[in-house]
């Protein structure tokens, strides 16, 4: 497979870290690829420029930073500003249009998805905001299973909010096959 | 092995798996970031052995804790950072000279002071080494990759117990935090090291720092069947304070020896392509991973680049750098500081001039791009 890096950022708070986890962790369990995963934030909890780079790829991984993302999902106009530069040229560049107005110079299949709209609408929890991404980054990635992100949610998720993820899953796979036709 | 062997997790939560395959029964700790996964991770693991788990009210009275834990017959380990090392050092050294075996770790942050909380540095080689007053021999370990960091984390148990000293696993903030594959091994498949106890019977005289002939010394657990001294004083055989110059001598010979006659037995490295390299580039924990990167994308084109991954820092392996580096043209260490590393190498190799330095001080985890500007400028073509 052709070694692919991603990265997602936003605000604090947003889920993009646990996203990021979710993701390489279903690659290294399920998927038997090799994946790293990594962060950097500042001290506060919540608010603030929050990244997570994720490498998945059949061979090792040395340098677990991503420079030059193929995949960059930007949730906040604040990390889109910061980062829309180092994507890959020609790679895919996910927002959400409610939080990002997109500029359109870049060099870079942009994909404006209404994730938080459609969680709000059909969901009604903004907390699994962050798994409907998720959602849209495997359907138009396919880089990891979608059964094995399920895995995942199965084993680090409480019963009760299972089904609730599961749904926001679903919807972004749907999102992200609506972008492609 | 079974799946559930293989897990997705943090150095720091690889650290505390390794502590408890080597037997690990009590943790006591401070928490500080870029380490407190450490903690974290060990309440909840260690209730479920059966081990201890107290958080202490400060880093002093956290190595104060291990100390006494370890005495008593338990393996021990803490975890810091940055200042909460500076404040183990009076700890430290008081464990060095009772000869106490514990585990610290040190997951290194950005300082000095409360420095950089947040971001990788590996600033403290020599506060490892020089920490604590007086003259001592020290050992730090480190690694660069979540299955290393569980080998030598149990590496690390085993010294300690071996040579009855404390040891320092230096890690930082990138291999603390970074997630990654690891996969635990079956019990037995790494050796541990157990307590070595004495088989002086109950109410027999028992003389806590006589070596035996293998130059050990067996330990009773403290509070048990023998009474006897401990002290940060230099002391006799019998643990008693004792100012008598030939003591005094025979003491530090002691403390000092046990690992520098050892420094073979407690070398850990790894190496790559050094067989016909004329650059060699000599690095440690996390920016061994970029400098890995390079040496891999270079070999690739056919450059004669290799690598020397250091994993014991200390006792520093004076007489294998030299050896590895006899044939080299360029010598390039690359680390988060400003030269400490660079300064054991040049003492190492026939010829100082050719060791050049690639770091990175600003917090930023040293990358690929960095270490190639280097080997540009090093090879005249400049950035």
């Amino acid at each position: 497979m052709e070694r692919c890096r991603l990265v997602f950022s936003g605000s604090g708070g947003q889920g993009v870290i646990t996203a990021a986890i979710i993701l390489a962790e279903a690659a290294v369990l399920y998927d038997n690829l090799i994946a790293t995963q990594s962060q950097v934030y500042g001290p506060e909890a919540r608010g603030g420029a929050t990244r997570s780079d994720v490498i998945i790829a059949d061979t090792e991984i040395h340098y677990p930073k991503v420079t030059q993302p193929n995949v960059l999902v930007c949730l906040t106009q604040e990390a889109y500003t910061k980062f829309y530069p180092i994507i890959r040229p020609g790679g895919t560049l996910i927002i959400d249009s409610r939080f990002v107005k997109t500029y359109t110079k870049v060099d870079a299949q942009q994909v404006q998805a209404p994730m938080y709209q459609t969680v709000m609408e059909r969901i009604g929890k903004p907390i699994v905001f962050n798994i409907c991404m998720l959602g849209v980054v495997i359907g138009l990635t396919q880089v990891v299973a979608s059964d094995s992100i399920l895995k995942v949610l199965e084993k680090r998720i409480p019963a009760g909010f299972l089904d609730m993820n599961r749904q926001a899953l679903e919807l972004g796979m749907e999102l992200a096959a609506q972008v492609k036709v | 092995m079974t799946d559930g062997n293989i897990k997705f997790v943090q150095g720091n939560e690889a650290c505390v798996e390794a502590a408890l395959y080597a037997g690990l029964d009590f943790f006591a700790g401070y928490p500080i970031t870029p380490s407190t996964e450490v903690a974290e991770h060990m309440s909840y693991r260690l209730p479920q052995i059966g081990g201890k788990f107290i958080q202490m009210e400060d880093e002093i009275s956290s190595i104060c804790a291990i100390i006494g834990a370890s005495l008593t017959g338990h393996k021990v380990m803490t975890a810091t950072s940055g200042p909460g090392f500076s404040l183990m050092q009076e700890g430290l050294g008081y464990a060095i000279m009772a000869e106490i075996p514990c585990v610290i770790v040190n997951v290194m942050r950005g300082g000095p002071s409360t420095g950089l909380p947040t971001a990788p540095s590996q600033g403290d080689v020599y506060q490892a080494r020089w920490g604590a007053h007086g003259d001592h021999a020290i050992i730090a370990l480190t690694a660069s990759n979540h299955q290393d960091v569980f080998s030598i984390t149990v590496d690390a148990f085993n010294m300690a117990e071996t040579y009855r000293t404390p040891v320092i696993l230096l890690f930082d903030e990138v291999i603390g935090h970074m997630r990654e594959r690891l996969t635990i091994p079956e019990p037995g498949e790494i050796p541990v090291v157990g307590r070595l106890r004495t088989s002086v019977k109950a109410g027999i005289d028992y003389h806590p720092y006589l070596p035996r002939e293998d130059g050990r010394l067996p330990m009773s657990d403290f509070g048990g069947q023998h009474r006897y001294n401990v002290t940060g004083l230099v002391h006799d055989m019998w643990g008693f304070p004792s100012n008598n110059p030939s003591v005094v001598h025979g003491l530090l010979r002691h403390l000092v020896d046990k690992i520098k006659n050892n420094v073979d037995t407690i070398t850990r490295y790894k190496e790559y392509y050094l067989e016909d390299a004329r650059t060699i580039l000599i690095s440690y924990g996390s920016s061994a991973r970029s400098a890995l990167h390079i040496v891999e994308n270079r070999r690739a084109r056919g450059e004669r680049l290799g690598l020397l991954e250091l994993q014991t820092i200390w006792p520093f392996p004076y007489g294998l750098v030299e050896e590895k580096c006899e044939k080299a043209r360029h010598i390039v260490v690359v680390e988060m500081n400003m030269g400490q590393v660079l300064r054991a190498v040049k003492r190492a190799v026939h010829h100082p001039e050719r060791v050049v330095l690639a770091n990175r001080i600003d917090g930023v985890f040293i990358t690929p791009t960095d270490i190639k500007n280097i080997l540009r400028l090093i090879q005249g073509k400049g950035v």
